[in-house]
């Protein structure tokens, strides 16, 4: 996952979607023109109403040149299957790619992929046929939706012609709902609190998960799909819709 | 692309028995690992369930329960679990459950099994309650020093220099001086081996009291003499001149001597050893002089556990040592005092009696008084005697007996009959309260002078403790007194109820209730040994625990023994006072595991005594 910065306040809001994400993958599937596209919408999603606990889920982290969409590329993509009661590191998978964007010196020092190891990478193109596989199905658990949303939308839409949305729970959002659901008070503020942070790193640690060095992709993908579990184990249920969760 | 899980691998290269494998299998199993999270209070395990993988606990941690619900262990960090049920039917044996918010990393029972049959150190670490695999693994260490793996046979350099019993000692003297040898081997008119004779039997033998060269060598021989087969180990050959304080040791093949080592050989064969300090220890002239040995004890005993040496081993050559400094001290005693007015025993008691001391140990001793003994006329100089030993023996590093169980207390310095008196009484009409001052007592070793005083006394008890349940159920309760902790959590010891608590006193919840155990054991067969070893190889004859347990006992007592000596040997290393206390933090996930089973092993011989005596 990429750095963001200081944190970003724009999570203020709690963005409950009530999105039938089952009909929009009936009507995407047959709308859509690419055949890796129709078999992606093709293979379905599971109701809004499904518990949690039934539902296939696969965390995803990408490592990109830069923040927006439009003028950065891709360099790596980490992925992890999983589900509640089991995260199938064992089948998780990794890609370097080569992005259309030159990669900077500044995001070389963040994620420490460097200029000779994408030179040999392959192009998005060459990996959606083993990628969206992965993804049919399966509803994305990514910590700030926006990078992964954006990127994939984007990057999809210049290889394919068409882009692509799927269903996120997003588990950034998940803590700004505990911890963002209210501004802090002028009382808070002239005693200078702080925001509770709700970054990747700092959120698993109130669930005592252990830290792990960031901005690595498919550890980021797996500190994801960890943090879910107890996020799900600590404030909802096994039998919470997944509508409540996903977005 | 080659996916890389950082994380998970680095985990693994942080704990064992995972940080031993190479790095390609390590790599491997890394790969294979599944994740799951488990909020504090839910079940992890549950009994019965079918069981898929080894559970390793990635943060957090977890306790572990038996059918019955009482607590088994409790993990931490890098603590793994499930192990016995995926070695025995895939089903889960211990429930478990989450104490604290934990991640669990699952290894598939296919890589745990496959770990299992090709890494000898991953079965060894996770293998529980499996006497073999739990030998195996005090071997590790592979530098084994050639003292303790050499045979005999590797001092023997030359054909032994023998004699017939009918030559005369001239003729003796005459061939020892042309073969240039110390020592020469008396044969019988049938070729065995029938006695040795030194330079010093010449000397002390023949020309001191003035006898003639024409003496017949049977005369002046030791008869008889201790010998060693060839393939037996230089320590044992080591063990045995300490015991019996020799400088010569014949060597057989097949009954027939082959040759004779001598104490240099062996001196030459590893200088600083224990058999130096002893022959050192006999050619002092004053306490002060043996004070100054103090340093070369310690560097023997260090040097030992260096070598890969076992507790036997060590245990025995410190007892040897301790004995020696005794005897010496006796030697110089009555050469200040005079001879004494009538006939003693000196006895050792406890770990030196056992041969199973350690460089931190009290002083346990006693004197046996011919039955003539009269207080009045005799007891001032049995008093000063055993003062000067008491405190010699502190100068030296034995420090004085809190229990005040020493020659210097009068009712420890008593003639044979009263001694007598006193183990019957003790047997006879035993209470836990009494026999707790003197289970001391059922260790013991004559030093010094009249020392068959000793073995009647052994006699006594071994006769009479066996037919006695109401005894041998009270020394039971005693040896229940004290019982070993459930393993460790953390950087704590681990209490059977739960508790934590910072230090583990190795002695006082291992070693001592184990050799509790084994006493009362070889009370009731009759024993009439010491050694805690030797006692359970005399219930393996005897067959009279389940079969493998006296076995599992040993081997237990092994683990437990050696960790309290490496303890010592440790601080002796960095300059400091050797003690029991054994923190949590200064032992290696290898070693905690390894005595969690001993701990276990122990514990269950004592439901066992328990039961068995119907304490």
């Amino acid at each position: 996952m990429l750095y963001l910065g200081p944190e970003r306040a724009d999570h203020n809001q709690p963005q409950h979607s009530s999105a039938d994400w089952q009909q929009y993958y009936q009507q995407q599937a047959a709308i859509v023109k690419h055949p890796l596209l129709q078999q992606f919408y093709a293979t379905g999603m599971v109701a809004a109403s499904t518990p949690i606990s039934q539902v296939p889920l696969v965390a995803i982290d990408f490592e990109t040149t830069g923040l927006n969409a439009d003028n950065n590329g891709i360099v790596s993509i980490g992925l992890v299957p999983f589900n509640l009661q089991r995260i199938f590191s064992s089948q998780a998978r990794q890609w370097l790619l080569k992005p259309r964007f030159a990669l900077s010196d500044d995001s070389v020092t963040v994620h420490r992929i460097t200029h000779s190891e994408i030179s040999s990478a392959p192009d998005l193109s060459a990996v959606l046929p083993e990628l969206l596989p992965l993804l049919a199905g399966k509803v994305a658990v990514v910590h700030y939706r926006q990078i992964e949303r954006d990127f994939l939308s984007a990057s999809v839409k210049v290889r394919l012609g068409e882009s692509i949305l799927l269903p996120v729970i997003d588990t950034m959002e998940l803590e700004a709902r505990l911890h963002r659901a209210k501004p802090l008070s002028w009382w808070d503020k002239l005693r200078k609190r702080r925001q509770v942070s709700i970054r990747l790193d700092a959120s698993r640690s109130r669930y005592q998960l252990p830290p792990y060095r960031p901005h690595h992709a498919v550890t980021d993908a797996l500190a994801s799909a960890e943090l879910l579990q107890a996020q799900i184990s600590h404030r909802f249920s096994p039998d919470t819709p997944v509508s409540e969760l996903w977005c | 692309m080659e996916i890389e899980q950082i994380e998970i691998l680095e985990f693994l290269k942080r704990h064992s028995p995972f940080q031993e494998l190479p790095a390609e299998q390590l790599q491997q199993v890394a790969l294979s690992i599944d994740i799951g999270y488990f909020k504090a209070g839910s079940d992890i395990l549950r009994f019965n369930e079918p069981l898929h993988a080894l559970h390793l606990i990635r943060s957090g941690a977890v306790e572990t329960f038996r059918r019955n619900g009482d607590l088994y262990n409790r993990l931490s960090e890098g603590g793994i679990f499930a192990e016995q049920g995926l070695l025995r039917g895939g089903k889960v044996r211990f429930p478990a459950t989450a104490l604290e918010d934990t991640l669990i990393y699952f290894i598939p029972d296919q890589v745990f099994q496959q770990l299992f049959d090709e890494n000898e150190f991953f079965a060894d670490y996770v293998q529980v309650g499996d006497s073999e695999r739990r030998k195996t693994s005090k071997a590790s260490n592979q530098a084994r020093a050639d003292l303790l793996g050499a045979t005999v046979a590797t001092l023997l350099s030359r054909e032994p220099v023998s004699i017939g019993s009918d030559a005369n000692v001239w003729q003796a003297a005459q061939l020892m001086t042309e073969q240039n040898v110390s020592s020469l081997l008396i044969l019988g008119p049938d070729q065995q081996l029938a006695g040795i004779i030194t330079d010093k039997d010449i000397r002390s033998r023949l020309v001191a009291p003035g006898l003639t060269s024409e003496t017949a060598v049977s005369d002046i021989m030791s008869a008889d003499p201790v010998t060693i087969e060839q393939q037996q180990y230089i320590f044992e050959a080591m063990m045995l001149m300490l015991r019996y304080n020799l400088h010569h040791l014949p060597v057989l093949k097949q009954q027939q001597a082959v040759g004779v080592i001598a104490i240099s050989d062996i001196i030459r064969f590893e200088s600083q050893n224990s058999l130096y300090v002893v022959s050192r220890i006999f050619r002092q002239q004053t306490v002060a002089d043996l004070q100054a040995l103090v340093p070369d004890v310690h560097a023997c005993f260090v040097r030992m556990v260096n070598e890969d040496a076992n507790s036997q081993m060590i245990g025995s050559a410190m007892a040897a040592i301790g004995r020696s400094f005794k005897q010496r001290l006796l030697e110089l005693a009555e050469a200040e005092l005079g001879p004494p007015p009538v006939p003693y025993c000196f006895l050792a008691l406890g770990s030196m009696a056992r041969d199973e001391q350690l460089v931190l140990t009290d002083q346990d001793n006693a004197l046996v008084l011919d039955n003539r003994f009269d207080a009045k006329l005799h007891d001032s100089y049995f008093k000063q005697l055993a003062t000067f030993v008491s405190d010699g023996l502190a100068a030296c590093g034995y420090t004085y007996c809190t229990g005040k169980v020493m020659a210097t207390n009068k009712e420890w310095r008593q003639p044979l009959n009263i001694w007598q008196q006193y183990f019957q009484s003790w047997i006879e009409q035993p209470t836990a309260e009494r026999l707790l001052q003197s289970s001391i007592f059922f260790d013991i070793d004559g030093v010094w002078g009249q020392t068959q005083w000793a073995e009647q006394l052994q006699k006594l008890v071994s006769n009479l403790a066996r037919k006695k349940p109401l005894f041998l159920a009270s020394m039971t309760r005693n040896a229940l007194s004290r019982t070993p902790p459930l393993g460790f959590f953390k950087d704590f010891v681990m209490e059977q109820d739960g508790k934590q608590n910072n230090v583990l006193n190795i002695k006082r919840r291992g070693t001592a209730p184990f050799v509790d155990l084994i006493r009362v054991h070889a009370l009731a067969i009759g024993s009439t040994e010491s050694n805690s070893f030797s006692r359970l190889q005399q219930l393996i004859d005897a067959k009279v625990l389940p079969k493998g347990r006296a076995e599992d006992l040993r081997d237990a007592f092994e683990v437990i023994a050696m960790t309290r000596i490496r303890h010592q040997a440790a601080a002796l290393r960095s300059g400091e006072q050797p003690d029991n206390n054994v923190l949590p933090e200064q032992l290696s996930e290898f070693e905690r595991k390894h005595l969690k089973e001993a701990f276990q092993v122990l514990s269950n011989a004592q439901k066992f005594l328990k039961f068995h005596f119907k304490a």
